[in-house]
């Protein structure tokens, strides 16, 4: 049997190219284009998806190396009919512009929310024990690998408290 | 049929606050938001398109000299490899805004390091990648390019030159003189979204995907590149990943992709590297500044001088235009301004967001706060005193002026405290505390432009126009413009953007797309109504329009019979353009903490209150200022680019080297959105706010950690190196 990537439920045939990044796998290979390209070098978190519940870079993981692995991508996590939670969020609070760098934020708060309830510490916890309180700070240290050029923070940050808070659900 | 409009006067009736539907201004959600947040909005490389080859630009690595030969055969039997094109038409930098004819074409010609010779086309991303980096190039050098702007003689921009009254004179009889040089550094757009293009040819017809701001120039940039008739070809820039300046004119790729796909004779793909773009697209110039300000007693300005220099390449119109705003900020009977640029051969020097103001002001509102110092002021009140009531240079009104209102309603939002300053006055731990503010100008511009609008049988309304949204909110604000104008719910009204098959809009760029579309589209729905309002007998200043009925309960669908409507708006400014000085103003207020052993610097808050005409919905203008505030951070603090002293070459030229602010730079920031009606800017009353939130924040900031620390600095940006070296004992 060949080796697949399941992604957003659905499993995939690896490509035969050991050069196929993810990224390039759900783009071009899947038409999965939601996942977006902006620096291919792991410097901008727009091609941010969840990869077994955790959040990585698609553009510095080949494709190949994800045999068996479960990815869920942008539209894995919403539809324009039934959008998620943060999805909501991001549209209420305006948590964007030109969009480009948006699925890659939604996706990376989707699984920073998870770290924050399993406290896992950042540069700005008080402590590395013990429970995390959700914060501005600690949502902008967490969310410093998502670059938005059109400088959405600050709705971006609004957007995510809401959910973490327990909004839009 | 078409309605031309032609502005000659203010319209100053204030329409659209007397239209019913309700719904202009409002903070509604972006129409097209749902299809961004669910990652379902097409941006120019995910068109499917059956068949589609994939090119990767080759570039030169050398200053300047010639190509001198390509062995095709080093990479074309590599797997996959189709072809490699090196055809004399493509482009080598890309087009300045507004261009209307190609930019530069000759690839065998090189100018500056990193310019596309070539490119490479292959079944796949990866195959045309590998073959790209393994294309082998000869160049036929030329020694001695120059590459230090400080180290030629630089032309003169004259019109830009002013020479009004003895400003040496004024400069020493002043009671305080503010004589300081300021530096900034080069700065990069870097839009997230890559420059992109797909062409396909339909026999002679010509279709391209691109990622660009304005189709209306664009179309004439790639039709003269190609030698072809605008008739053959449509473009397509449905949805923009931010733009910036940086897509402005066509770029590289889009006349590469184009030529590729005809020599193979199969659809093309060409989406240029995260490298490529900072190298082959656009900077914004380094500057160097002079600013000379002289002021009586009391801090009112009798001499204002501000010098320049910039750099471009050989050939290049753009000169950034530094001086933009000084022209007409600040009153001073005397006044010396001069912009000079040096032709180097750095990559090609065009617009990125607010041109001019995004570094002329932070030296401006730098110097400004020396002068409130030395005068003994309090530097709201030193900008309050020197308002001019008219352009101190051309003797025009202005359009509208917020200034005196966006200060004192920013400080009072703040929270400034406007009693002696004093630096170093606060202190907690390593961190030392303080404020600063500064004030914002960005020059009012509005385009001749067109739109369609339609009101369906139905009921509902169609809005075409290739105008573009990059970000900026033209979807909504449109949808907001012709509901409010037909009486429909937004969610009634189908925008339509960004193809060239519709009627020709003004494109995104210089903050001049919601005042000049919002203007046709106005005109179409007024033509509308006057249509409607002789069907039910009454005139359309009368006619009352509401959720899809007149006010005598008329509904719309009746009254159309069954037929569409449709009507074209057609804007041009008249003399408004010429009988005003026109911009948007505003104010900055920041609070930053310095660290005083490691010279970081951190934004803590910080406000901007902005006057620029109507507000069209307040969520996207609101947001637009957020960005504008949150570049003036970069500007303050990071963004830099560096070139290699030996061959010119961007050394930074990716997002881990050239800092754009993060997430964690950002604190909570603050608008004041100051609303007025400025009928001299447009009929709709709006003016632009694209780029407005970033003319001067930077000030604000240095101006703070000067507050806090002691460290005066006059280049820009503030490194902990720099605000280290700059602080006292």
């Amino acid at each position: 049997m060949a080796d697949t990537i399941t992604v957003n439920g659905t499993a995939h045939p690896i490509p035969d190219d050991p050069r196929v990044s993810l990224l390039d796998f759900l783009r071009q290979h899947i038409g999965l284009t939601g996942t977006k390209k902006g620096c291919d070098h792991g410097q901008c978190g727009a091609c941010t998806v969840i990869v077994n519940g955790i959040r990585i870079n698609s553009c510095l993981t080949l494709a190949a190396m994800h045999d068996g692995d479960s990815v869920t991508t942008i539209e894995g996590l919403g539809t324009p009919d039934e959008p998620s939670a943060l999805q909501r969020a991001f549209l209420e609070h305006d948590g964007f512009q030109c969009g480009y760098c948006t699925p890659g934020q939604i996706c990376s708060a989707t699984a920073m929310l998870e770290e924050l309830g399993a406290d896992w510490p950042s540069d700005a916890s008080e402590s590395l024990e013990g429970r995390i309180a959700i914060s501005g700070e600690e949502i902008r240290e967490r969310m410093s690998g998502n670059l938005c050029r059109c400088g959405a923070y600050a709705n971006i940050v609004a957007a995510i408290e809401e959910v973490a808070a327990g909004g839009q659900s | 049929m078409t309605v031309h409009f032609k502005q000659d006067e203010p319209d100053n009736s204030n329409r659209l606050d007397r239209m019913k539907q309700g719904v202009l201004g409002k903070p509604l959600p972006r129409i097209e938001g749902l299809a961004k947040v669910t990652g379902t909005a097409p941006y120019a490389a995910e068109y499917p398109v059956e068949n589609c080859a994939e090119g990767v630009l080759v570039t030169a690595t050398i200053t300047r000299g010639e190509v001198a030969s390509i062995d095709r055969t080093s990479v074309l039997s590599m797997p996959g490899v189709i072809a490699v094109v090196d055809d004399e038409k493509m482009c080598t930098r890309a087009a300045q805004g507004t261009a209307n004819e190609a930019p530069m074409q000759g690839p065998r010609q090189v100018c500056y390091w990193g310019q596309p010779i070539a490119l490479v086309v292959a079944e796949t991303f990866e195959q045309a990648r590998d073959a790209a980096k393994h294309l082998k190039v000869e160049y036929r050098e030329e020694q001695g390019a120059p590459l230090d702007p400080n180290a030629v003689e630089p032309e003169e921009q004259e019109d830009e030159t002013v020479h009004q009254g003895d400003l040496a004179h004024a400069m020493a009889e002043a009671a305080h003189s503010v004589d300081v040089s300021y530096t900034t550094k080069g700065h990069a757009s870097a839009a997230m979204e890559p420059h992109a293009a797909i062409a396909q040819w339909d026999g002679g017809k010509l279709t391209v995907h691109a990622s660009l701001q304005m189709l209306n120039y664009n179309i004439t940039e790639l039709a003269d590149a190609l030698d072809m008739e605008e008739e053959n070809i449509r473009l397509v820039s449905r949805f923009v990943g931010g733009g910036f300046g940086s897509k402005l004119g066509i770029s590289e790729e889009v006349v590469a992709a184009a030529l590729a796909a005809k020599q193979v004779g199969r659809p093309v793909r060409v989406v240029q590297s995260r490298q490529q773009v900072f190298q082959t697209v656009m900077r914004r110039s380094e500057t160097t500044q002079r600013l000379r300000l002289a002021a009586d007693a009391n801090g009112k300005l009798t001499g204002f001088g501000h010098e320049a220099l910039v750099s471009n390449l050989p050939g290049e119109d753009f000169a950034e235009p530094v001086l933009q705003s000084s022209h007409f900020m600040y009153g001073g009977e005397n006044r010396e301004l001069m912009l000079k640029v040096a032709r180097i051969h750095r990559m090609t020097a065009g617009s990125v967001r607010a041109p001019g103001e995004a570094v002329g002001m932070p030296a401006l509102e730098g110097a400004m706060d020396v002068l409130a110092e030395k005068v003994g002021i309090d530097p709201v009140e030193l900008r309050l005193r020197n308002i001019p009531e008219r352009d101190p240079e051309e003797g025009l009104p202005f359009s509208s002026h917020k200034l005196a209102d966006c200060l004192k309603q920013g400080a009072e939002a703040f929270g400034w405290d406007n009693g002696p300053r004093q630096p170093r006055q606060r202190r907690e731990g390593e961190w030392w505390i303080g404020t600063g503010m500064a004030s914002a100008a960005r020059v009012h511009n509005i385009s001749e432009t067109r739109a369609r609008v339609t009101l369906k049988a139905d009921g509902t309304a169609l809005v075409e126009t290739d105008m573009t949204d990059i970000g900026t909110g033209t979807y909504t604000i449109l949808a907001q413009i012709t509901g409010e104008m037909l009486g429909l719910g937004p969610k009634k009204v189908l925008v339509e953007l960004g193809d060239t098959r519709h009627p020709r809009g003004p494109g995104s760029g210089g903050s001049w797309g919601a005042a000049s579309i919002g203007s046709a589209v106005y005109i179409a729905c007024k033509a509308i109504r006057e249509e409607l309002a002789a069907k039910v007998g009454t005139s359309e200043e009368k006619l009352d329009l509401r959720e899809g009925k007149t006010a005598g309960g008329d509904a719309l669908t009746d009254l159309l019979g069954g037929n569409d409507l449709a009507r074209e708006g057609h804007y041009e400014p008249g003399d408004i353009e010429d009988d005003y000085t026109a911009s948007g103003f505003g104010a900055f207020f920041a609070e930053v903490r310095v660290n005083h052993y490691t010279g970081e610097t951190r934004v803590e808050r910080m406000l901007g209150a902005f006057g620029f005409g109507r507000v069209l919905n307040a969520k996207t203008a609101r947001s637009q200022c957020l960005g504008g505030i949150t570049w003036s951070i970069g500007v303050a603090l990071t963004e830099a680019l560096e070139f290699d002293p030996r061959d010119g070459h961007l050394v930074n030229c990716d997002l881990a080297e050239y800092h754009v602010p993060v997430h964690r730079d950002v604190p909570d920031l603050d608008v004041v959105l100051v609303e007025e009606r400025d009928g001299a800017a447009s009929p709709i009353q709006a003016k632009g706010i694209g780029e407005l939130g970033m003319c001067g924040g930077a000030a604000a900031i240095a101006n703070a950690i000067y507050n806090a620390c002691g460290a005066r600095l006059y280049d820009y940006p503030m490194t902990p190196d720099r605000v280290l070296a700059a602080m006292p004992e």
